[in-house]
């Protein structure tokens, strides 16, 4: 593998006196996909929302495709272009058509010409499947179709890094398919991708590391083989053994 | 198993409701003997009220005292040789309406809406003329027309220009309406002569055009990170809210010439302007503020995701979102200012009400106080509800697609 497009070293963060990252270490290469699992307030979504700012941390050292995060918002600002995010919530601009949900931030941060923008947008929610929603509102969508716009609007950026913080996690059973699909061919494509979920299917097809966080440490990290034959720690295992069953 | 009946998972159409007149009545307002009742008891008191109410109108009061100070009503002591001026506002008004109501809505039943506007307006100038003169309010309802229709032809060509003429439309208005001293066809009318519902108007646009954005502004201000900023905001409003409405206006014109320099006098209009604007801003603030907290902290988070900085995301995410929530708590705020400019008849300005105080002075329209007073009654609610209807139809066209 080439050069790592994430460092992350030490990184520490508290709210109030609650210690939610713990010393979390972890290097993603260009192209690789990993997969983050790990109970509920175990600091997964945090340390993701670190990589692009959401959060800020207290300690430590985070660089992104060479840019090293810290309170100067010119790197700030740098960082999020080249980092696209995907929210359990969709949170997609409910005032604006899917087609200006996918175009706003192409026009206005990349200042590209809004043609440009509208086809590069097109060939985004073909290649998402629904090109027949440009021009329908957000509330107008099923919770997949939302999910999928929320995809491309953040491929739309051209990011050389996706982050997906459970992005399947608010959806029936029958629209995590359609918006796994996505997540997979776009990981096959060679996208740089960070993914929080629980859905251990999608891990084992694609993810090429995975790690299991537990109370704001990375317990255990290795290849989906590693981790589903033969985990080390007996944290992991009943985790694994507790999610899998239920399936 | 059961056996299915022979429409089973067929898809069929709703139940047509067949209406009668006498269905209609029976299911409506006398559906159960209590109702019945409520009906014929609510019906009589309608009656009673409406009956002689509408024979006063029509026998005993005397309508001359309206139609006789009819043009004072409208326009105050604005000189008779330069009421053209007005006339040409109303049509610009009329024009960019028509082109906005033409390019922005689109809808199938335009034509019946068209046909109902050309009645609405001529009966709307004629009334502005007080029935002397008809080609104007004929050439206002032509404009307005024709903007509709022509809007209507090439929406997306005339996108741009319209919007451009709408936001002109304000400006060149007043800039009419006051004059400039170069031009000698357009001498300036000085604003002491400037009166009733003209004036009224005037104050109303003029506040809502001046306070909207400061009261934005003012908004953000109260949510602002920086102290100085925040504890200035909320000192400003909490003040400004503390007081009536009235004092701000007293103030305004008794007050405001002593902390001026000497030699530099502020106009009473104006002064009266300034007042309304400082007061509607920051309940505006207020009113801003409850549609921000309405905005969930994911539209900022995805915002900051695709690298909008923060003045873009309040430009493009934030604000729309939040004044669409808040669209009618503001045009009961505007409603509420356009009523409320009647108080400056109370520092002295010949607003409608000035007017009317000062008609009633007159020894030849003693006793006419309940035929003034319900004449002017009749215009502030057409303009009130103008703006509740208004207010309601923009907010079914904004509604597209809501969460």
């Amino acid at each position: 593998m080439s050069e790592p497009i994430i460092i992350a070293r030490d990184v520490h963060k508290w709210y109030g006196h609650f210690h939610a990252l713990r010393g979390i270490s972890m290097e993603v290469h260009r192209g690789e996909v990993c997969v983050i699992f790990g109970p509920s307030g175990s600091g997964k979504s945090t340390f993701i929302r670190t990589l692009n700012r959401l959060e800020a941390h207290q300690r430590g050292t985070i660089i992104v495709d060479g840019i090293e995060l810290s309170h100067d918002t010119r790197n700030i600002a740098a960082i999020r272009r080249e980092v696209g995010m995907v929210f359990q919530q969709f949170n997609l601009f409910p005032h604006l058509t899917v087609l200006q949900n996918i175009t706003l931030g192409p026009i206005q941060v990349r200042k590209w010409p809004k043609a440009k923008a509208e086809e590069v947008a097109l060939q985004l929610l073909r290649r998402v499947g629904i090109p027949e929603q440009a021009h329908k509102y957000p509330g107008q969508l099923s919770g997949g179709q939302q999910q999928r716009v929320a995809i491309a609007r953040a491929l739309a950026m051209q990011p050389k890094v996706m982050l997906f913080d459970e992005p399947t996690s608010a959806l029936d059973p029958e629209m995590i398919k359609e918006v796994l699909d996505v997540m997979i061919e776009l990981a096959q494509s060679g996208m740089t991708m960070l993914v929080v979920t629980h859905e251990m299917g999608f891990a084992r097809a694609v993810a090429h590391r995975m790690f299991f966080f537990d109370q704001g440490v990375i317990v255990e990290s290795g290849t989906p083989e590693q981790i589903f034959e033969n985990p080390q720690q007996e944290r992991t295992k009943l985790f694994l053994s507790q999610i899998l069953h239920h399936k | 198993m059961s056996v299915l009946s022979p429409t089973h998972g067929e898809v069929l159409p709703p139940p047509t409701e067949r209406y009668t007149v006498l269905g209609w009545l029976r299911r409506n307002l006398f559906s159960t003997w209590y109702n019945g009742l409520l009906t014929l008891l609510a019906g009589g008191l309608i009656a009673w009220i409406v009956v002689p109410t509408w024979r006063w109108a029509g026998t005993e009061a005397r309508w001359n005292v309206i139609s006789d100070n009819f043009g004072l009503f409208m326009k105050g002591q604005y000189p008779l040789d330069q009421v053209w001026r007005l006339w040409l506002c109303l049509y610009l008004v009329a024009l960019s309406a028509g082109l906005m109501w033409g390019v922005f809505v689109r809808r199938r039943e335009l034509v019946g809406w068209v046909l109902l506007l050309i009645p609405v307006l001529t009966g709307v100038g004629l009334l502005l003329s007080g029935v002397r003169s008809w080609w104007q309010p004929l050439l206002m309802a032509g404009l307005g027309l024709g903007g509709v229709l022509v809007g209507r032809g090439a929406p997306t060509a005339l996108r741009r220009p319209t919007l451009f003429l709408f936001v002109l439309t304000f400006p060149l208005c007043v800039l009419f309406v006051r004059g400039l001293d170069g031009i000698a066809r357009m001498p300036r009318v000085p604003t002491n002569l400037w009166g009733g519902l003209l004036l009224a108007l005037l104050i109303t646009v003029v506040g809502i055009v001046v306070s909207f954005p400061l009261g934005v502004l003012l908004a953000f201000g109260r949510r602002s990170s920086l102290p100085v900023v925040r504890t200035l905001s909320v000192l400003y409003i909490e003040f400004i809210r503390g007081v009536p409405r009235i004092t701000l206006l007293f103030m305004g014109q008794v007050m405001l010439p002593y902390f001026l320099p000497p030699g530099l006098t502020v106009d009473r209009v104006i002064r009266a302007m300034v007042a309304v604007i400082l007061f509607s801003a920051a309940y505006m603030a207020e009113n801003v503020r409850g549609g921000l907290q309405a905005i969930p902290r994911g539209q900022y988070e995805a915002a900051s995701a695709i690298g909008l900085n923060s003045l873009q995301t309040t430009m493009f995410i934030i604000l729309p979102q939040a004044l669409r929530a808040v669209i009618p708590v503001l045009v009961g705020q505007f409603i509420g200012l356009f009523k409320d400019t009647s108080l400056v008849a109370l520092v002295g300005l010949l607003d409608l009400v000035g007017i009317a105080r000062g008609v009633l002075a007159n020894p030849a329209y003693i006793g006419r106080q309940i035929e003034v007073y319900a004449f002017i009654a009749v215009v502030y609610w057409v303009f009130s509800y103008g703006m509740a209807y208004a207010s309601h139809r923009l907010e079914k066209a904004l509604g597209v697609g809501q969460r």
